[in-house]
């Protein structure tokens, strides 16, 4: 028995190996244990930062990291411009995508302070379509609980969450409304919108 | 290109007639139609209208509810304003309650109904809350649009109300419904009214206060706060009714979530 086990082992083994020299690693399918480990973690950062009793800069500073680290602000910035993303040169959307997360950081940063002394558990995670949506529950004082929904990927090459949807309004929808409205006032012109982005919010 | 000022009038007049159709069949409360709205998408022909509308109701705003609100808020001590919000919330529950009913929600009935039965006695009228302190189900909050949603009405059109704010040609024939089954409820509203239903004068301007910096933020620091708050107000009325906004919500990787024919950003 312990020697067809170890053979069936040393057989197996040599398979995986094989099939992982010859496969040049397909798209790793993103599960939905690995998608909660993401979520578990930006929430815990984040409870620890509204716990924190530090100052409002401080807040704001520890909300960029997380949405640095966890979040893909590249594809979100790129889907705020719609149709006008296909004629964005490279170097307009990189600083594009700068001046998005330093606007979303202010804009949304200061609404932080507001999760001061609550918490955030998360309950569930299903697939949905092409992506993972992993579900918990906001608990603020002196408000009713209310739900934020996390949409996780790894399409970028690494688990990142790319909107957040907080009672079923989605930031990443929302944000495209405005800057496409930025875009409108400004007649399209994009260098004017990176240029008035990096001042708002 | 030279094809879209062709389509472009013939397209506006085509959804005005969808439009048209959808108000009659609203006024007759028929079943189902096709949906002119495509699914998240926004169905706005009445846009210029709907715009001179927001302007009226944002300087009002500006001039009355947003000074009275502070004002009130700072008359009126904290506990009492929770008071008369709970009042006016009270008040609301027997038109939740009917709506439930025409819903076939017998469940969300009988909750209702226990609650307003708790709250009108215990609770002094509906001053206090002691139905929540017992852990009884959270208000159900149903209303007459939603009622209309459940039978297979179509959303309809977008339309900012005077002084009641964002609505659907559904949900401001449900509003125009409701107020026949409570007179208080629809008195005051704003245009953040996804996060904001339900609720008196008093109510309304205690909601005002208590959401000032986000209401603030949709009427006056966004770039077009039109079609902001008719995100908001779509996106979050959408998720009320039950929607999860699954099927209209496209994957950003795909296609930047526009246009189909877009490339995948990461091809580049």
């Amino acid at each position: 028995m312990t020697n067809d086990a170890s053979r069936r082992h040393v057989v197996l083994s040599a398979l995986a190996l094989a099939g992982a020299t010859l496969v040049p690693m397909p798209a790793r399918a993103l599960t939905e244990d690995r998608a909660r480990t993401l979520v578990d973690r930006v929430v815990r950062e984040i409870n620890r930062a509204i716990d924190s009793s530090g100052s409002q800069a401080a807040m704001i500073r520890e909300f960029e990291r997380i949405f640095a680290q966890h979040a893909d602000v590249g594809i979100i910035a790129r889907s705020t411009l719609g149709a006008d993303a296909r004629r964005v040169s490279n170097a307009q959307m990189q600083a594009f995508t700068d001046a998005f997360r330093s606007y979303i950081t202010r804009k949304y940063g200061k609404r932080f302070d507001e999760f001061r002394g609550g918490r955030i558990e998360v309950n569930s995670v299903r697939e949905v379509k092409s992506w993972h949506e992993v579900r918990s529950t906001a608990y603020l004082p002196g408000q009713s609980p209310f739900e934020v929904r996390f949409l996780v990927s790894d399409r970028s090459g690494q688990d990142r969450f790319f909107d957040m949807v907080i009672e079923g309004i989605s930031l990443r929808l929302s944000e495209r409304e405005e800057i496409g409205a930025m875009l409108d006032q400004r007649n399209g012109d994009i260098d004017a919108l990176i240029r008035d982005l990096r001042n708002a919010g | 290109m030279e094809v879209l000022p062709v389509i472009d009038p013939l397209f506006r007049r085509m959804s005005q007639a969808v439009a048209l159709s959808g108000v009659m069949l609203l006024a007759a409360c028929a079943g189902s139609q096709p949906d002119a709205e495509a699914g998240r998408g926004t169905f706005d022909p009445y846009e210029e209208q709907n715009r001179q509308v927001h302007d009226f109701n944002l300087d009002l705003d500006r001039k009355l509810v947003r000074p009275v609100s502070k004002g009130y808020d700072a008359a009126v001590p904290d506990d009492i304003e929770t008071a008369i919000l709970r009042f006016s919330q009270n008040t609301s529950l027997p038109r939740s309650i009917v709506n439930n009913m025409l819903q076939l929600n017998m469940r969300a009935a009988i909750e209702d109904t226990a609650r307003l039965l708790v709250n009108t006695t215990v609770g002094l009228g509906g001053f206090f809350d002691p139905a929540s302190e017992m852990g009884m189900p959270a208000a159900t909050d149903a209303d007459f649009g939603q009622t209309l949603h459940v039978w297979g009405a179509s959303e309809g059109a977008y339309i900012e109300l005077p002084l009641l704010g964002p609505s659907t040609q559904r949900d401001t024939f449900g509003t125009f419904v409701d107020v026949w089954t409570n007179p208080l409820t629809y008195v005051l509203n704003n245009p953040a009214r996804s996060i904001n239903r339900g609720t008196s004068v008093a109510g309304g301007l205690t909601r005002r206060r208590q959401f000032s910096d986000t209401i603030d933020q949709i009427l006056y620091e966004s770039a077009d706060s039109y079609a902001q708050s008719r995100s908001i107000y779509l996106q979050g009325r959408r998720f009320e009714l039950g929607g999860s906004g699954d099927e209209d919500y496209l994957d950003p990787y795909d296609s930047g979530g526009s246009t189909a024919d877009m490339e995948d950003p990461y091809d580049q």
